[in-house]
């Protein structure tokens, strides 16, 4: 069983384990809070190419993005909302919780000695219901990617759900925070200066490149790596990038606060609206197989996407590229409402302005 | 064919990694901003051209290689613009260049102390990597 | 079974569990302690996906059988192994983890923003983010609410 493949990976999983351990020790020494921010970045990029290393393709992708580009933006955000540059540190605070955290870890690790071994294909995590999903994803859903089975048909419930949970913190960034007041401030002269000119030229090249790969990323989610919330992030990341460039100002001339909140809610609507559809058609809640009625089904010619033998997958693929469409609106809404949260606060010294 | 192609490639990556790996050795010796990033930049885009080059011919000409050509392009795009924007904003932070004005200033006048770690830092015997 | 073979993955996420449980107890920083509970929660991330890890799988993207690709994957392994785990002749790692761990991760970062968002509130509010300047400025606030009646 055990190759040099599989040999040179569990090598690879080691270093890059090893890796994260590093940078998490270095975030937990280190006193400046933009040093702990930029760590994390990199902590995440790194748990980012251990997870492809775990087959985890997917979920590698959202990290990468989440992590090293969305979650960073709202770190130093906050960091600079709050002017908190360094923490203060008295040893004699950390004694207690060191002690505490080397307990609770010694009692973990025993615990962790009764799982089953890294990598057992035996074992009950991969031999019950993982495994039946990979087996029956071929006949139930008909999409190579199995990720986006799980994730938008088997269990589509507990993906609004999250979908829904992704829309409420952006509502409860926005009731903290505003919509972005600083946008209607008067601008600084030295906002005016074209110092950066390197940087409009590249983001004028990169914007519409980003967002066209956003939605290659969606429409592709259910053949290769990818999917809605990776896509609403990405395209919320082409925002950020001409907001940071071109000032927020300019971005919310192009995409209003207003626009971004409609459009969250207006995806919600549509992931649950889904739902309710399969339900007038005879099915459950987000049961795809009846998300038309069978005369509207059969009106489908069979050689509209790709092989006409799974004709009767019809619904499963209808159903899921809607739901997905609904959670790239609303996570890159969310995700646009969040950073202008952050990004349009006001400080206390400006507001004379 | 394949069978060197595939060698030539290894070699083409483990090279590219070295490079990078000159990098980050460039990063912690040097002694300012802005050598540290003429460093971190060139090897960064140096070793991932040679990386990405040793990939596209260990997978031979098939549409991996056309995303391996895309990544390349993205890579020359955006790290000389981000190195530049740093460069920028530690430029208009007040950061000072420590090599180059030492021609300059002259030699009984103190250069105000930046990040770097000594006065006589190497002055660029790892740029030479690229 | 050995701790710093079969089981390092198990230890080393408890390790960098415990490096984001010690920064949330001993920071008084309100950001560094949001970023410990990052830590926190991406290594609960790292266990879910270490857990459904199988040796010599690939990733959860449906291959044929019969391609190239699938054969020169199931050419590493031996065939007794593929036989009994693989699903028509290739071997995948669970994709039930992944899918947890994938929406969790957007959803933290939504948490994340919210607990930052808060934390801005606070310094607004209190003009520190420090935790026991916090408690020190609300008993000031305290005394003077029991003082003025």
């Amino acid at each position: 069983m055990t190759g040099f493949a599989v040999e040179a990976n569990f090598a690879l999983n080691i270093a890059l384990l090893l890796m994260l351990l590093v940078c998490g020790v270095a975030i937990a020494r280190t006193r400046s809070l933009m040093a702990a921010i930029l760590l994390m970045s990199v902590y995440s990029l790194v748990s980012a190419v251990w997870l492809v290393v775990m087959d985890a393709a997917d979920v590698a992708f959202t990290e990468a993005v989440v992590g090293a580009g969305v979650s960073t933006i709202v770190l130093l955000g906050a960091t600079l909302l709050a002017r908190g540059q360094t923490e203060r540190h008295d040893w004699r605070t950390q004694i207690v919780p060191g002690i505490a955290a080397i307990g609770v870890g010694v009692l973990l690790v025993y615990a962790a000695t009764g799982l089953p071994g890294f990598g057992d294909a035996a074992s009950p995590a991969n031999a019950h219901v993982g495994r039946a999903y990979l087996e029956q994803t071929a006949q139930d859903i008909g999409v190579p990617n199995m990720v986006t089975a799980v994730l938008a048909s088997y269990r589509g419930f507990d993906t609004l759900g999250e979908a829904v949970v992704i829309f409420a913190a952006g509502i409860g960034v926005a009731l903290l925070l505003g919509f972005g007041p600083r946008a209607q401030l008067a601008p600084l002269p030295e906002d005016l200066g074209d110092h950066h000119v390197v940087l409009r030229v590249v983001a004028k090249l990169l914007i519409p490149l980003i967002v066209l790969y956003a939605f290659y990323v969606q429409f592709h989610g259910d053949i290769g790596a990818g999917g809605g919330f990776q896509a609403g992030v990405i395209l919320a990341v082409a925002v950020i990038l001409h907001a940071l460039v071109f000032g927020l100002r300019e971005t919310m001339a192009a995409v209003p606060a207003k626009a971004a909140r409609t459009i969250a809610a207006l995806g919600i609507l549509l992931y649950a609206g889904v739902g309710v559809v399969c339900i007038v058609n005879g099915g459950g809640f987000l049961d795809y197989d009846r998300l038309f009625s069978p005369r509207v089904e059969a009106m489908i010619p069979a050689n509209l996407l790709g092989d006409p033998g799974q004709a009767h997958h019809w619904g499963q693929h209808f159903g899921i590229f809607f739901i997905e469409l609904g959670v790239l609106l609303t996570v890159a809404a969310t995700m646009v409402t969040i950073f202008y949260g952050f990004a349009g606060r006001v400080l206390d010294g400006e507001a004379k302005r | 064919m394949h069978e060197a192609l595939v060698w030539i490639g290894g070699g083409l990556v483990i090279a590219g990694t070295l490079l990078s790996l000159l990098g980050a050795g460039g990063v912690l010796r040097f002694p300012d901003v802005y050598t540290r990033l003429h460093a971190a930049s060139l090897t960064d885009t140096g070793g991932a051209t040679l990386v990405l080059l040793g990939l596209g011919l260990v997978s031979g000409l098939q549409l991996d290689t056309v995303k391996l050509f895309f990544c390349w392009a993205f890579i020359m795009l955006t790290t000389p613009a981000a190195a530049n924007a740093l460069a920028n904003a530690a430029y208009g932070s007040g950061h000072k260049p420590r090599i180059g004005t030492f021609q300059i200033v002259p030699a009984d006048k103190n250069i105000p102390a930046d990040d770097g770690p000594a006065e006589d830092g190497p002055t660029g015997d790892g740029s030479s990597g690229k | 079974m050995s701790l710093l073979g079969t089981h390092f993955n198990y230890v080393a996420v408890v390790v960098l569990m415990m490096i984001g449980l010690f920064i949330v107890f001993s920071s008084r920083n309100l950001i560094k302690r949001m970023i410990g509970l990052a830590i926190f929660q991406t290594s609960t991330g790292l266990f879910y996906i270490s857990l459904g890890k199988v040796a010599g799988g690939t990733a959860a993207i449906r291959l044929d059988g019969t391609s190239p690709e699938a054969r020169a994957l199931a050419a590493t392994l031996d065939p007794a192994y593929v036989a009994q785990h693989g699903v028509e002749g290739v071997v995948y790692s669970n994709p039930l983890p992944h899918v947890l761990i994938l929406t969790a991760i957007v959803v933290g970062v939504a948490t994340l923003a919210v607990g930052l968002a808060i934390a801005v509130r606070i310094r607004e509010a209190y003009g520190t983010i420090e935790a026991d300047e916090i408690n020190a400025v609300a008993r000031v606030d305290a005394a003077g609410a029991e003082a003025a009646p």
